[in-house]
């Protein structure tokens, strides 16, 4: 069993938090995550967080739909079975346009959402770290990992102080 | 010199704090059941009920229930089908191309007008499920399984195969959409849950969001490339719907017109029946200061231009008729016009083209008395549309000692109910147990465009 302790500097308002996080790391402190109530607008860019690759993902699973469909039509009306209907060419490409743009959406939509939940961790039973219940209403949370930091508690604690903190606490996590 | 630019007016009044929006929404699903929240429950449950007797009636006794004949094989069941899904266009429109345009007053409606579109789209899907007469089959001659059939598959050339994957596509991305905006909103209530039982539902339907960073820049990505998708989707949809009709050679249906100018008067009608359902939520649920006359009076113009554009496509018809010179396609819209029922038309031609351009002054698409009837009034218009299209085009065919008159049954009817009596269960459910407005959305404008901002 481990213990992993926490500072949380608490914030009431997104553009002090901002240029929080900035001088916060420029003074060498390592930040471990910043928890909002809502999307920040530009706290990507301060935490130096890439832009997320889930659109290329969206994109492979696009092509996957794109693919899958034109197998799957061509596979039964030219292959399997062929018949003649009305016609037409046993593989009438232009009949398969719908189909194909379709399948192309739902398994981009799916992909990218599904790969989104994995690697966020989203599941119906996740037992998430809740570091203040005001998360989710109205206040924003700076957590800041004791064991990656080596600088004094105090230290850091006056830091965020001074960099508009509203509160500042401690908080542990028992994890087996 | 310093000079200030024009403020645009907020989007939600009353000088709502950030911890208010939590206090106002949250409020709603804490809160025990309200006596007026009870009544409508009994009453959507009892449509439900009676529904369902038909329903139950025509999968026993058979499709010969409804009011169909051999001339007017199709009628009340592709009315309703298509005037449902219509009303399903609003919700994906408003949070998918209204967030590519960065139109931010979408985001006290879209929560209610994507569950809307869901309910809708369920009830869309009732009608030909049941017209396949035997449901238990028909997943095999919708969707192209394994069988032992000598392996038939569906055909990929028919615009009603399209329907199954437009429609199925179409619920299922709008399912997740909806599903990854309330994540957020479910973790608030999460956390303020007081008991037990509450705490593990909204646990498990929140997935352990905890609101950081990271995931919240990963969120935007997916509703951005979400939003990207839906778009073209949307507009698919009721494309492939009126490829249902164009794709045929009855005069009346062979319309090249038809894909855009269905797509029109599908948001034309959803928009509407987002105007009803938000006129009477907002009132219920004291969200006045989020749901302003401002954003009434948006979707009012959104009526106004996509009913112009209904208006316009009506007299595009007609005009393309009598220019074509071909007697079957003239004589099809002047029977639509002046035949057995011409009632029907009439009333659309008021409800849909003359009615919306009432929202021109501004004293009316202001009024909420006006637009809430103005919005049941183009939602009718839009049932006679489907009927018109649909029963004139077919009951005087090609054959005229089989013309006939197509006459609604109980079963009929019964089933229209039915899908009512599954949308309002739906709908009063979402709102008693699900946060009626995106909060964090709500959350992230406030300070920019909250009365306080300037």
């Amino acid at each position: 069993m481990s213990n992993t302790k926490f500072i949380l500097g608490v914030y009431e308002d997104e553009d002090i938090l901002l240029s929080a996080i900035t001088n916060i790391r420029t003074a060498g402190v390592k930040i471990h995550e910043v928890y909002s109530p809502f999307p920040v607008h530009g706290i990507d860019d301060v935490l130096g967080y890439k832009r997320s690759k889930l659109s290329i993902v969206a994109f492979l699973f696009g092509v996957l739909g794109t693919s899958l469909a034109l197998t799957m039509q061509i596979g039964m009306m030219g292959v399997d079975w062929p018949m003649i209907i009305g016609g037409k060419d046993f593989i009438p490409y232009p009949s398969f346009v719908p189909v194909i743009f379709e399948l192309t959406v739902l398994l981009a939509a799916y992909g990218m959402c599904f790969t989104f939940f994995i690697v966020s961790d989203l599941k119906p039973w996740a037992k998430p770290r809740i570091f203040d219940l005001r998360i989710t209403d109205d206040k924003h949370v700076m957590a800041i990992d004791l064991d990656q930091n080596k600088i004094d508690v105090a230290k850091i604690d006056q830091i965020l102080k001074d960099n508009g903190a509203s509160e500042v606490n401690k908080k542990t996590f028992d994890e087996a | 010199m310093s000079s200030e630019s024009v403020i645009r007016e907020p989007l939600i009044t009353g000088g709502k704090t950030v911890h208010d929006v939590t206090e106002d929404i949250s409020r709603r699903v804490e809160e025990k059941p309200t006596k007026l929240w009870m009544l409508a429950m009994t009453i959507s449950l009892g449509l439900l009920a009676v529904g369902a007797y038909t329903v139950f009636l025509l999968l026993w006794e058979g499709i010969g229930m409804w009011g169909l004949n051999k001339t007017v094989g199709w009628a009340w069941d592709i009315t309703n089908f298509v005037w449902w899904v219509g009303i399903g266009h609003a919700g994906t429109l408003i949070s998918a191309i209204l967030l590519l345009f960065r139109q931010r007053w979408r985001m006290s409606i879209n929560r209610a007008a994507e569950a809307m579109t869901i309910f809708a789209v369920i009830c869309a899907l009732q009608f030909p499920i049941l017209h396949t007469g035997r449901p238990w089959l028909a997943i095999y001659w919708m969707f192209p399984l394994p069988n032992t059939f000598g392996s038939l598959w569906v055909n990929f050339n028919s615009p009603l195969l399209w329907d199954v994957f437009a429609i199925s596509t179409y619920f299922l991305v709008s399912l997740i959409f909806w599903y990854i905006g309330l994540i957020p909103d479910f973790a608030t209530i999460r956390d303020r849950a007081k008991n037990k039982i509450s705490k593990s539902i909204y646990g498990a339907l929140s997935f352990g969001w905890d609101g950081a960073a990271k995931t919240w820049s990963r969120y935007e990505t997916v509703a951005l490339v979400l939003a990207g998708l839906a778009t073209p989707l949307v507009l698919s949809v009721h494309t492939i719907v009126s490829m249902d009709f164009a794709t045929s050679v009855i005069p009346g249906w062979h319309t090249t017109i038809f894909p855009p100018y269905f797509v029109a008067g599908a948001i034309f009608s959803g928009f509407a029946m987002v105007l009803t359902l938000m006129i009477v939520t907002r009132k219920v649920y004291k969200l006045e200061d989020y749901i302003t006359i401002q954003h009434l009076e948006m979707m009012n113009i959104v009526i106004i231009i996509t009913g112009s554009i209904v208006g316009v496509a009506y007299l595009t018809e007609l005009f393309i008729a009598w220019y074509s010179g071909v007697e079957a396609e003239q004589y099809a819209f002047l029977n639509r016009a002046t035949g057995p029922y011409w009632w029907a038309y009439a009333a659309m031609m008021t409800c849909n083209v003359v009615s919306p351009q009432l929202f021109w002054f501004k004293k009316i698409r202001t009024n909420i008395a006006a637009t809430f009837v103005l919005s049941i009034v183009v939602n009718i218009g839009m049932w006679f549309e489907r009927f018109v299209i649909i029963v004139t085009s077919l009951h005087r065919d090609f054959l005229p000692s089989s013309w006939a008159m197509f006459y609604p049954t109980f079963v009929d009817v019964g089933v229209y109910v039915f899908t009512f009596g599954l949308f309002f269960t739906c709908f009063f459910l979402f709102a008693k147990f699900f946060p009626v407005i995106n909060m964090a959305e709500v959350k992230s404008i406030i300070k920019t465009t909250g009365e306080k901002a300037k």
